[in-house]
């Protein structure tokens, strides 16, 4: 493997792939249909109430 | 996507592979191509495997943790290079197991130590290093010179580093426990045989007490040999092998 | 399988590994060619006959039979007592170093190798992260996962397993230290048995996590738990990686590293930075996610962005280690590869930031009374302080005057002191109350003298580094007007003098806000108070499953 053939595939391929997976993140952080659910999700830790004094 | 990452969410299992996945691309793309890349160590002349008692002196150098106050490793910058001399190469390291070229210069850089002072300035500068420079904070070493260098063992040393391609032939090897002495015993009769296994090496009693072979004998042995194996007369940066 | 015999089961699987521990341990010592490693050996072997002995003591009285709680609290307990105990002992071994600098002539002993810097240092940087931090960590894990899934932590009594394993990991890691012990290389310096020793108690601390979050009665996995896993998960991944070495003989201490060099410095600091990026910070952080919003009594303020902050985070963060290798002989390409992470790592760090800050909106009031709060939010203001000031000194051209010099010793301490100090006690001014079931804590007037203290000792300590890191940066680089370096090295050395004994003072002040806490804390523990009933807590109504 030489140096430029790898950059090269780094530059181009790999590049995009983590792109892709970035927005995914994102879509699925503001997908309207996960509102709700994230919604319930932070509410976790105080829903637990024996650990309130 | 949407169903897919609800799965993807609520299964440890490959959120723990999501995980893994996500943290692995790194050290791939990063760190493999070091082994793989030609170019990642110059090609060199001088460099060599450590002497038995220089080995053991670099163990010494390791165990009191000399690397948390000292770098080896100087910086292509204007001021390193006329303080320290020519910037470190890759190579110079090659054979380093562990590399030690540290992170903070709270003492200075000790790379091209080598040759630098001589072993009576080293001896009184590790025994009360305020005795020599008297703005040191440096720790105070005095009991290197009192502890007798194990010897016994430094065959196994040189056989786990061989395994790790450090090229140390079969002779070496066999003699490893007695070379470790004879570098400081310059009167030993094996000491022309070591010679001619280490050719170029320093042979001399380093410590100041010829009758023994101490634990101060193998660091000053390590730190006269830092950095100067390279003949930089014939390096040349520019050449295509050695751009990285 | 009733609970008994799973507890029977846990024990024995427990005493084959004390037992194989042991005997390897006196198979060590008979081929032992050095005297550190027989000390080492005697130790472990010790340790794998009192946990024996403790085990058989534990399987005599049969499974604990807790109706306080429906939580497994007990493991959790005893990692506040081992934090507060490291953690005074970490920062102390700081401060006698810090003192070492400043009075070189007082501090230290001719004829006492083991308490010379070398190797006190070391001492000093495991024990307040790997030690304090560590236990930490696994205390607010424990009662986090159990709390975010409603179930009771799995595994019975492999919990206690995973923290005795761990103070044992600390102790050895720690004498070996002082008897020269190392493999040399910063933050990874445990020998190659503990290593092994630690890998083996680490995969039962992710089984242990693992096996909570399978029997969750919560549908959706709570984000902090992520960034634990993805703490326990890449630090076991780093740590294996990273430790590769063949020792000596199997009788010696010594080993030597798989790799070498320029190979090694990359693999040591893709390990080292992400020692700070997946210990020191996906962790804090999963503590930050859950006991701010706890403590607040409010929502995070946006878990959307704890999802990007996640994902962001922990795949930026593994890119950034060749920034320690700047102008080395490291390949150009590596080191701009690093930097440019760690630059890009500047936007899911103060993503973060914002969500742990931001969560206290329209609540600021609460600042204000709740100094444990106040503990809290500060932690999180430095850890952007120091999120901002590191992708800056990555940048080459900076980099060029902070390598090698206190800056960055400042710049670890903003972050160690600042953030996961501050937040880690935050976290055991919660804890404290909760678990031994008292309405509050013993005082809050001490909370804020600990706070105002440790404040006042951060400042100290980062400006006396800063301005010291850069004064002997310039002065390294300084020119005279015939073109010759000005200074020679001993000249900068010299002029630290001052700003290490304000940095010793500062930590010093930051141990006595230390000292402080663990006085409140047992306090608040031992007091007289009645204990606090809880209705929630008890055993709740549905069968609980069996173990």
């Amino acid at each position: 493997m030489t140096y430029e053939a790898a950059s090269h595939f780094a530059q181009t391929w790999g590049m995009a792939l983590l792109f892709v997976l970035f927005v995914g993140v994102i879509i699925y952080a503001f997908w309207p249909g996960n509102r709700k659910k994230f919604k319930d999700a932070a509410r976790t830790p105080l829903a637990d109430e024996d650990d309130n004094v | 996507m949407w169903k897919f990452h609800k799965w993807f969410e609520r299964h440890t299992l490959i959120l723990l592979i999501g995980i893994l996945v996500v943290v692995s691309i790194g050290g791939l793309v990063q760190i493999a191509p070091l082994f793989f890349i030609e170019s990642t160590i110059e090609r060199v002349d001088g460099v060599r495997p450590y002497s038995p008692l220089e080995l053991a002196g670099r163990e010494i150098y390791v165990r009191e943790g000399c690397y948390v106050c000292h770098s080896q490793m100087v910086r292509p910058l204007r001021d390193e290079v006329e303080r320290y001399g020519h910037y470190s190469l890759a190579a110079e390291s090659m054979y380093d197991h562990p590399f030690q070229w540290g992170s903070k210069r709270t003492g200075p850089d000790l790379a091209r130590v080598g040759d630098r002072y001589s072993d009576e300035w080293h001896r009184a500068h590790l025994v009360d290093p305020r005795s020599v420079v008297p703005e040191s904070v440096m720790p105070p070493y005095a009991f290197l010179e009192r502890r007798d260098l194990d010897t016994a063992h430094m065959d196994a040393h040189l056989r786990a580093n061989r395994m790790l391609r450090v090229p140390y032939t079969d002779e070496q090897l066999a003699n490893a426990n007695a070379d470790a002495r004879a570098q400081a015993e310059p009167l030993a009769s094996n000491a022309f045989d070591f010679e001619q296994r280490y050719p170029g090496v320093a042979i001399r009693d380093f410590d100041g007490q010829p009758d023994r072979v101490t634990e101060m004998d193998a660091l000053i042995a390590y730190l006269q040999m830092l950095g100067v194996g390279v003949d930089f007369s014939t390096y040349r940066a520019d050449q295509p092998e050695n751009e990285r | 399988m009733t609970q008994s015999s799973g507890f029977r089961g846990d024990a024995s699987a427990i005493l084959v590994i004390l037992v194989g521990g042991a005997f390897l341990a006196l198979l060590g010592i008979s081929r032992a060619i050095d005297t550190p490693f027989a000390v080492q050996m005697w130790t472990m072997f010790a340790a794998f006959l009192l946990g024996g002995a403790a085990l058989a003591w534990e399987v005599g009285k049969g499974p604990r039979q807790d109706h306080s709680s429906r939580y497994e609290n007990g493991v959790v307990k005893a990692g506040v007592i081992a934090s507060m105990f490291w953690g005074v002992a970490g920062l102390l071994v700081g401060v006698i170093i810090a003192l070492q600098l400043s009075f070189p002539e007082i501090f230290y002993f001719p004829d006492f190798g083991w308490l010379n810097f070398g190797r006190l240092r070391p001492l000093h940087t495991s024990a307040v992260i790997f030690a304090f931090g560590g236990n930490v960590l696994i205390a607010t894990s424990f009662y986090v996962v159990q709390r975010t899934c409603r179930a009771r932590l799995a595994g019975g009594l492999w919990p206690w397993f995973v923290f005795w394993g761990y103070q044992l990991f600390i102790a050895l890691a720690g004498t070996g230290y002082l008897m020269g012990i190392t493999e040399g290389r910063e933050y990874a310096e445990p020998p190659w048995y503990t290593d092994i020793w630690l890998t083996l108690v680490w995969v039962a601390y992710l089984l242990v996590f693992l096996g909570t979050i399978w029997k969750r009665q919560e549908k959706h996995i709570y984000v902090a738990n992520w960034f634990y896993l993805a703490f326990i998960v890449t630090i076991a991944m780093l740590h294996i990686i990273n430790n590769l070495a063949i020792p000596v003989t199997f009788g010696s201490s010594f080993s030597y590293s798989l790799f070498s060099g320029v190979q090694d410095a990359l693999t040591q600091w893709w390990y080292g930075h992400n020692a700070v990026g997946f210990f020191l910070t996906a962790g804090f952080l999963a503590i930050m996610y859950y006991f701010i919003p706890k403590q607040a009594n409010r929502p995070v303020y946006s878990y959307r962005l704890s999802i990007i902050h996640f994902w962001a985070l922990i795949f930026l963060y593994i890119w950034a280690g060749p920034h320690h290798l700047h102008y080395t002989a490291l390949p150009q390409w590596a080191q701009t590869l690093g930097a440019t992470f760690s630059i890009m790592l500047w936007m899911p760090s103060w993503g973060g930031m914002i969500n742990g800050l931001m969560t206290l909106s329209g609540a600021w009031d609460k600042l204000r009374t709740d100094p444990v709060l106040r503990m809290l939010v500060v932690s999180v203001a430095f850890y952007g302080m120091s999120t901002f000031e590191g992708p800056m000194m990555s940048i080459r051209a900076v980099n060029s005057l902070s390598h090698y010099t206190d800056w960055t010793i400042g710049h670890v301490h903003s972050g160690a002191l600042g953030w996961v100090g501050f937040v880690s006690f935050g976290a055991l001014y919660c804890l404290t109350p909760w678990l031994w079931r008292k309405q509050k804590l013993h005082s809050l007037a001490l909370v804020d003298w600990h706070f105002w203290l440790a404040t006042i000792g951060i400042v100290l300590y980062i400006t006396s580094m800063w301005v010291a890191g850069v004064m002997q940066g310039l002065m390294w680089r300084a020119y005279n007007e015939y073109g010759f370096l000005e200074y020679s090295f001993v000249e900068t050395v010299e002029a630290m003098h001052p700003y290490y004994i304000i940095r010793a003072l500062g930590g010093g002040l930051y141990l006595l806000g230390a000292l402080i806490m663990v006085y409140n804390l047992w306090r608040t523990a031992t007091s007289k108070e009645p204990a606090h009933e809880r209705v929630t807590d008890a055993p709740a109504a549905v069968a609980v499953p069996a173990e």
